[in-house]
């Protein structure tokens, strides 16, 4: 089995070609990138906004049970039903969603209490506030949420393909189709690499994105910066 | 100039964290609310940056309501120290300090020098400006925080327990600070402590605080030590309230006597009779330690011959360090020294209860101690 799948890896014709490894790889790619930008575009904002003003922080729980509750191939399917394949797009923007609100949310949340009072008694501005102190110690988390919607919208659009949408999915399912399990399994540890290889690159940008002093805190405490927010 | 007129602090959930409250806090003085835990110190103290509104009554400051300010234009005006010292840790130690300049429209380069220079002030060195919160200790820390609260260089310093987190030794050390930077700077500060012994050294008023918001009693220190004026306030100060007051004689009246010296170095020869305490000296005539009757010396008189010292007394400081200087020396005899630690004479216990029981200087000197 192992070497049959190598032998279908190894083989140029698989990776050219509109049909091909590389071609497919690449839309798989372009959808989640889109997929999840579109999300962060909105829910990052969104997120900011709650968090700083702990106005409607009920939404955050809401969006991200909402849409754990549906299902995901019935999502796609239904959409895709009624606007045709693009509109499968608009699905894994759904699914992305939740995961980035929530991370931004949790991350602002996360903000020491004292350094937010401290910057309110030094007297800046509720933007000030927000840009010059909740955003920056915010993105360690914020960053885990758009990391977590990536794997997710990664996963999805595997199975996007059913609905005509190109990726790796669809050698993965055209495989499943005329049997050929070399196929399949090629197309399912590509998909994997993808995901793994996507996370990376994500980490590497959180890493230039975090100042160095939170990554400090970060490092220290083991996980994000201490809690906060009780008003005193 | 502070003043709070009837103010009164009803949370939402009902609690009254402040009693009508009035007070009057003079400018270029050094004010401390001092009380138990949850008495309402935090809640007054951020009723002068609209931290939090006041319930009813007014918050003046010099002489204007705190209301007709808008807060944050206000808060800029004012330096405040939190509670914890509330560094932001995404920034440098320096860049902390800056932020004020900056948000004041000062260029970088220019909030930047400001904040070397503040944190020379405050006594860190300047390496630490390239350090971030999290490489600091508390200590370290909360004079970052007074450093900034300092940047815009305001008039009115507010300080919430700005040294709870540092060991006794350090806070002792920032204390001196605070009053050498008040010294220099005259500003009015309004500082809030649970710690008895911190508000009598810093304050100039004390402000005791009973639980519930109530002010107990407002008055100099030596008067809070000397005429508690209710129950509370009284067990507040404390057991050692009549050793406390001693900080606040002057000790002038006091008459060093002397006692025989030699010095580190000198040989058995030079080592005099030997019927009683003999004080050692450093070559620049410092008190180093004791040699107890009868002692013996083998060749020249080295550091680990001796018996460590007491604490010492600064000629003409409060009485207070005489008699600890006394009671703590091994001999019984206090070394006097003067302000570069050089050696002036001895007092015993008996002489500072002597200067007491007469009258000659019972009397509490105002400001003796600063
Ligand atoms: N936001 C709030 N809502 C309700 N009650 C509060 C709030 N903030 C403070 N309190 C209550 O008001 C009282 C006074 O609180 P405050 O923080 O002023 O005390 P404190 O003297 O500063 O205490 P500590 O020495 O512990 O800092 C306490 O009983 C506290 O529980
Ligand atoms: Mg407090």
């Amino acid at each position: 089995m192992i070497s049959e799948i190598a032998a279908w890896l190894l083989d140029p014709a698989h990776w050219t070609g509109g049909e091909g490894v590389l071609r497919q790889s690449w839309l798989h790619l372009l959808y989640c990138v889109f997929a999840v930008c579109a999300a962060a575009v909105i829910a990052i904002p969104l997120g900011l906004y709650i968090g700083h003003t702990g106005r409607g922080s009920v939404l955050v729980v809401a969006f991200g049970n909402a849409v754990r509750a549906l299902p995901t191939l019935g999502l796609v399917t239904g959409l895709a039903m009624l606007y045709q394949g693009s509109a499968a797009l608009a699905a894994l923007v759904v699914l992305a969603f939740p995961a980035v609100l929530s991370g931004t949310y949790a991350g602002v949340n996360a903000v020491p209490a004292d350094a937010v009072d401290a910057a309110r008694g030094m007297g800046m501005s509720s933007a000030q506030r927000l840009w010059q102190v909740e955003l920056p110690n915010a993105l360690p988390l914020l960053m885990g949420g758009v990391r977590n919607a990536m794997l997710q919208v990664m996963a999805t659009t595997a199975i996007a393909a059913y609905v005509g949408l190109g990726g790796l999915g669809k050698l993965l399912i055209e495989g499943q189709a005329i049997r050929h399990y070399d196929q399949m399994a090629s197309a399912a540890i590509l998909i994997a690499l993808l995901a793994v290889l996507v996370d990376l690159v994500l980490a590497g940008l959180t890493r230039l994105l975090v100042p160095r002093g939170v990554m400090l805190v970060v490092a220290e405490t083991g996980a994000g910066p201490r809690g906060r927010r009780e008003q005193r | 100039m502070i003043e709070f007129r009837s103010v009164r602090k009803q949370y939402d959930d009902g609690t009254v964290a402040v009693q009508e409250l009035s007070l009057t806090v003079p400018a270029g003085t050094v004010t401390v609310l001092v009380g138990p835990s949850g008495c309402g110190k935090t809640t007054l103290l951020r009723m002068v940056n609209r931290m939090i509104e006041p319930s009813s009554g007014a918050v003046l400051l010099d002489g204007g309501d705190v209301r007709d300010s808008e807060p944050a234009r206000l808060r800029r005006g004012i330096g405040y120290v939190i509670q914890q010292a509330g560094l932001f840790p995404h920034r440098t130690v320096r860049d902390n300090v800056a932020t004020v300049p900056r948000l004041f429209g000062h260029g970088r380069r220019e909030a930047r020098r400001r904040a070397e220079g503040l944190l020379e002030r405050v006594g860190l060195p300047s390496e630490i400006g390239k350090r971030y919160p999290a490489q600091l200790s508390g200590g370290q820390q909360q004079r970052v925080g007074v450093a900034r609260a300092l940047a815009a260089d305001p008039p009115v310093l507010l300080m919430d327990e700005p040294f709870s987190a540092v060991d006794p030794v350090v806070r002792e050390g920032l204390q001196d600070e605070l009053l050498r930077l008040q010294g220099e700077l005259g500003k009015t500060v309004l500082f809030v402590t649970h710690d008895i012994d911190e508000a009598v050294k810093l304050g100039e008023n004390v402000a005791v605080l009973r639980q519930g918001g109530y002010l107990a009693q407002y008055a100099p220190p030596e008067q809070l030590l000397a005429e508690p004026a209710d129950d509370f306030v009284t067990s507040f100060v404390g057991r050692d309230r009549g050793y406390r007051r001693l900080s606040f004689v002057d000790s002038s009246g006091l008459r060093a006597g002397s006692v025989d010296t030699v010095r580190i170095g000198d040989t058995s020869a030079d080592v005099p009779s030997q019927a009683g305490w003999v004080l050692v000296l450093d070559t620049h005539d410092r008190p180093r330690g004791w040699l107890p009757p009868e002692a013996t010396i083998h060749g020249q008189l080295t550091e680990d011959q001796l018996i460590a010292g007491g604490s010492l007394h600064t000629g003409g400081a409060p009485l207070r360090g005489a008699l600890d200087a006394a009671l703590s020396s091994p001999s019984g005899l206090g070394v006097v020294v003067d302000e570069d630690g050089v050696y002036l004479g001895v007092v015993t216990a008996r002489q500072v209860l002597e200067i007491l029981e007469s009258g000659r200087h019972p009397a509490v000197s105002e400001g003796a101690f600063r």
